[in-house]
């Protein structure tokens, strides 16, 4: 299949490919707290797609992410990757975070491969650089390998951070937040770079956000959730021609999609 | 002239800078020279006005040239080059004892939970007590040798180190946390490649502090006890009324000490090149 055509059927419906990730009826309780967090969430990442979930603060959306990481295990319910459970953090499953967080003491360079550095030791993480400088001119970081965090800016940093996520070729990625602490200048741009990055990878992205127009510029689906005990009250999938680009943000589908997110949250908001 | 913009001619003097006073203006060097003079001068003339007594505060003059009587003797390798050596030898193994036990002790109390409840309450108890009433003690243990400057030394200089540990392991955010976990390091990777690193300003701090109390405990100790360091042939100047030996001892003295300390802040920024703190000169320190 061609890219050109994978795209387009893509496009078309997104319960078209391969499941890559999915939760079955997966429940999050605090016994000690006796606080229900998340309650019975079905989810089903299909290859190549483009997913996120929007909630309220609170909602246990932060949970329900590292539910999928494998840093926490669920109360109830499965957790699949490759059609093999989850039960602990996994190489295949990247990460990124609202902080970049690289360390200071390491260039840019060593800051990509140290999944690799932590997996397979220092002479693997050394064979992987030449992977890392295509992940850096991937990301429009080139020329950039020696430098120091501290001489890059928020989004150049942010960037950093999606090549040491690729660097493991993870099956899926899980982005909290990622461009959150940047302006919002950046943040469309770095959005957009984002979009870049997956199709190019055809990487199986899961994006939760705050952001009802980042979050239909980026996604294929997105999952509305209620304020806790967390459960997707609305599923909508974006039918917009990939790549998107932001001047479809004035198109009225993207207005119709975003008032229905908007009134699917007014609705479960307490006001 | 042609160059008029607007109805308004600029001219030069309408130009307006910040104003910073003369006082601030002086460059450090000058200023703690300054000091310096202005205090000596005073010294000089508590002195001569003659309203304390010599014994207690001595002069400018004849400390300046005990100062130097002092300075020949240690170049010339007397007896108090001997004096010394034995005080640096203690403050060298208080400090390397001290960094040894309160490093270990600190990644217990930092690292791991049995550490922090059963461990770190009793630190802080110990920690409480006034650690110079220690010091007869150890005197008794160790005799009136070198060993148990040492261990008075290593004693008052521990804590610190403890604390700047432990407080360097908390330094890590979560998100340094997690994503730790998610490339599924173990606790020992975790631990080197992540907390160790990030919590070294801290522990720098620590070592800051201890670098000061080693000294003390040092001094403190050769009080006490006797022996032949730096802190008798203080203590027997003292005795003999020789204040201007004593003011010069100190003066050596405290040149041992600064000397350690800069020697911490040097590795410091050696090591944590890539903090702030390290790279904005001496006030950080």
């Amino acid at each position: 299949m061609t890219a050109a055509r994978r795209l387009a059927t893509e496009s078309a419906g997104p319960q078209t490919g391969r499941p890559v990730y999915e939760l079955h009826g997966v429940a999050k309780s605090y016994a000690r707290r006796s606080l229900h967090a998340l309650q019975k969430i079905d989810l089903s990442l299909t290859e190549g797609s483009f997913s996120s979930v929007i909630g309220p603060s609170g909602c246990g959306k932060t949970t329900l992410l590292k539910i999928m990481a494998g840093l926490i295990p669920p109360s109830e319910g499965g957790v699949y990757l490759e059609e093999t459970p989850v039960t602990g953090t996994r190489q295949d499953i990247g990460m990124m975070f609202q902080q970049a967080t690289l360390f200071p003491w390491r260039t840019t360079l060593e800051n990509i491969v140290l999944p690799i550095e932590i997996r397979d030791g220092k002479a693997a993480a050394r064979a992987k650089h030449d992977e890392a400088r295509a992940l850096l001119e991937l990301v429009g970081l080139k020329g950039f390998e020696n430098q120091r965090p501290s001489e890059l800016s928020g989004g150049m940093a942010q960037r950093a951070a999606i090549c040491r996520m690729l660097i493991t070729k993870p099956a899926v990625l899980l982005l909290d937040e990622p461009f959150s602490a940047l302006d919002e200048l950046s943040r469309d741009f770095m959005n957009m770079e984002l979009q870049r990055i997956c199709l190019e990878r055809k990487a199986t992205a899961f994006l939760i956000t705050h952001s009802i127009p980042e979050a239909v510029i980026l996604s294929d689906t997105v999952y509305v959730m209620s304020p806790r005990p967390g459960t997707f009250v609305e599923t909508v999938h974006v039918d917009l021609p990939r790549p998107r680009t932001l001047d479809m943000m004035t198109d009225p589908k993207f207005g119709d999609y975003v008032r229905r997110i908007r009134a699917r949250l007014d609705e479960g908001a307490f006001l | 002239m042609t160059t008029v913009t607007g109805s308004v001619a600029r001219r030069p003097d309408t130009v307006w800078s910040e104003h910073v006073s003369f006082i601030d203006r002086i460059p450090r060097s000058i200023g703690m020279a300054g000091i310096l003079i202005a205090f000596i001068a005073l010294w000089q003339l508590v002195h001569a006005l003659g309203i304390v007594s010599p014994i207690i505060l001595p002069g400018p003059r004849e400390t300046g040239a005990d100062i130097v009587f002092v300075a020949k003797n240690l170049l010339s390798g007397g007896y108090m080059l001997d004096a010394m050596w034995i005080t640096i030898k203690e403050v060298i193994f208080g400090f390397l004892i001290a960094l040894t036990i309160g490093f270990l002790l600190g990644v217990l109390v930092g690292e791991f939970a049995f550490g922090e409840r059963a461990v770190l309450p009793y630190l802080v108890a110990i920690d409480t007590m006034p650690k110079v009433a220690f010091a007869p003690l150890f005197l008794a243990w160790l005799g009136f040798g070198i060993s148990s400057k040492v261990a008075l030394a290593a004693f008052i200089a521990t804590f610190p180190i403890v604390v700047g540990t432990a407080a360097g392991l908390h330094a890590a955010d979560e998100n340094a946390r997690m994503l730790f976990r998610t490339m599924g390091a173990s606790r020992l990777q975790t631990l080197f490649k992540m907390k160790l690193p990030l919590g070294l300003p801290q522990m720098f701090t620590g070592l800051k502090i201890a670098a000061v109390g080693v000294m003390a405990g040092a001094i403190t100790g050769e009080f006490l006890g006797g022996g032949k360091g730096f802190g008798e042939l203080i203590r027997v100047a003292a005795s003999q009324l020789n204040t201007p030996r004593v003011f010069s001892l100190i003066i050596f003295l405290s040149l041992l000490g600064l000397a350690l300390f800069w020697f911490v802040v040097w590795l410091e920024r050696r090591l944590v090149y890539w903090h702030k703190s390290s790279t904005g000169g001496a006030a950080s320190a």
